[in-house]
């Protein structure tokens, strides 16, 4: 075993991302420490994918710099990442942990006993045998956080990861996302949903349109947003 | 009719000869299969992961291989094997095992290219999720295929069915020998030549159930694994 090295702080430094002429991200620059989670907060298009793919080192940016605890490249073997409509692999979903499992590293003898317990917080225990495929959304979003707590991750990447889900199953999930953060796991979660970032945040940053307008603990963000955009945004205003 | 009744009657009679043949084309045509498969899958898959310069060609050319002319390859296995070719020494001319190498150059295109296809289309699905899992490149490969694996039933059913219907590389690389090398397709077009019809369509038809039979049987395990694994 390697001495654990740790990806945060994580630093976007004047970060851009450009495609076809389109800046999806203009000159962000944002700290993300560790603590309570961190939840971007902002309408569709705003940038926060775009963001969360950066911070998970899925893209590289087309100009500025990302380090993971100070470091410009990082393996990642401790990041890991929840994307909105999670592609199950074609197993059962004991197999899609496992296969997690063994992508992180963890020996095959110590797999079962994890795939269960894993199984368990994310309450699919009597699930495991079923094809991934045939459960039902919130369950498949539930898998992927078990494949994604799978990795022992220190920093938790979500994006939007229930937009798709009725109020029962996101319940669900942000039940199991509480513990998750409660555990010591950073969550870096996007999301539109005020109500959402409400339940959930301990620090807010507001993005649009491709940069981050306001940073500010959870509480002062909701008593007193410092930007028009912000408090339009609250007040339900279509902000694009 | 009548020809074909008896044709059946000759074929089901249970001529130890003629299941010597059947048994021949079976054991060819499988083993050409499986072999290509052995290299097509990954190739296949391998292609269709990677970027490099000329990707497109290969594609294009693998592509219009899966019609390669059998009488074509066969020549050029014979070339390769005849007495004064590279691989002369080994003596696999005439033999069944020089038509399996034979039929697995033909069938292998076939298998790689649609392969190729299918793990494409799955790795556009997969891409953000292995990726975020930081999947190393050949264990990418490998969960494709396994995730593919239904689909891909249907792959090597059409290697297979090009290998078994086809009889130009065998006639040319096994000799059509009596009891030796002599399969359904290359006795069917002898037989045809000979005026023993009833004979020819008695094999034709028993060919063509056999294909139909083992079509059936993989697409019954493709539905029970489907329901198994969803």
């Amino acid at each position: 075993m390697r001495p654990p090295v740790s990806d945060l702080p994580l630093v976007l430094d004047a970060v851009s991302v450009v495609t076809r002429e389109v800046a999806l991200v203009r000159d962000l620059s944002l700290t993300i420490e560790p603590g309570a989670p961190t939840v971007l907060l902002g309408p569709n298009g705003a940038g926060k994918s775009t963001l969360i793919r950066l911070a998970m080192g899925l893209i590289a940016p087309t100009s500025g710099r990302v380090t993971w605890g100070g470091r410009a490249e990082s393996d990642g073997r401790r990041r890991a990442m929840v994307f909105q409509r999670p592609v199950m692999l074609r197993r059962s979903a004991a197999g899609n942990v496992s296969y997690a499992l063994r992508a992180a590293g963890v020996p095959h003898a110590a797999r079962a006993r994890r795939v269960a317990e894993l199984l368990a917080q994310v309450d699919l225990a009597p699930l495991a045998g079923r094809p991934a495929r045939r459960l039902s959304g919130g369950e498949q979003q539930r898998l992927a956080l078990a494949r994604a707590l799978a990795r022992d991750p220190e920093v938790l990447f979500l994006d939007e990861p229930t937009a798709s889900l009725d109020p029962a199953a996101t319940k669900a999930v942000e039940d199991i996302l509480r513990a998750v953060a409660q555990s010591g796991v950073k969550i870096v979660m996007a999301t539109h949903d005020l109500g959402q970032a409400h339940r959930l945040a301990g620090e807010i940053v507001f993005m649009l349109r491709g940069g981050v307008r306001e940073c500010a603990p959870a509480d002062r963000f909701f008593a007193a947003p410092a930007t028009p955009e912000a408090a339009a945004f609250m007040r339900g205003d279509l902000v694009i | 009719m009548h020809d074909g009744s008896s044709a059946l009657a000759l074929v089901l009679g249970g001529d130890p000869a003629l299941y010597a043949i059947v048994w021949l084309s079976l054991v060819v045509s499988v083993s050409a299969t499986v072999f290509a498969a052995a290299f097509g899958l990954p190739l296949g898959a391998l292609l269709a992961l990677s970027h490099f310069p000329g990707r497109t060609a290969v594609i294009v050319v693998m592509n219009a291989f899966m019609g390669l002319p059998p009488v074509v390859v066969g020549l050029a296995v014979y070339l390769l094997l005849s007495r004064a070719g590279p691989l002369g020494s080994l003596g696999l001319l005439f033999t069944p095992r020089a038509m399996i190498i034979a039929q697995t150059l033909l069938v292998l295109p076939i298998i790689a290219a649609l392969t190729r296809q299918t793990v494409e289309d799955f790795w556009a699905e997969y891409r953000d999720e292995l990726t975020a899992m930081r999947i190393a490149p050949l264990a990418r490969v490998a969960t494709l295929l396994w995730d593919a694996r239904f689909s891909l039933v249907t792959t090597l059913l059409a290697g297979f069915g090009r290998a078994a219907a086809e009889v130009g590389t065998v006639m040319i690389v096994g000799g059509n020998i009596n009891g030796f090398t002599r399969v359904m397709t290359t006795t069917i077009a002898l037989e045809t030549s000979k005026g023993d019809l009833p004979l020819a369509i008695g094999l034709g038809l028993f060919l063509i159930s056999l294909i139909v039979l083992v079509n059936a049987a993989a697409w019954g395990v493709r539905r029970a694994g489907e329901v198994r694994a969803g």
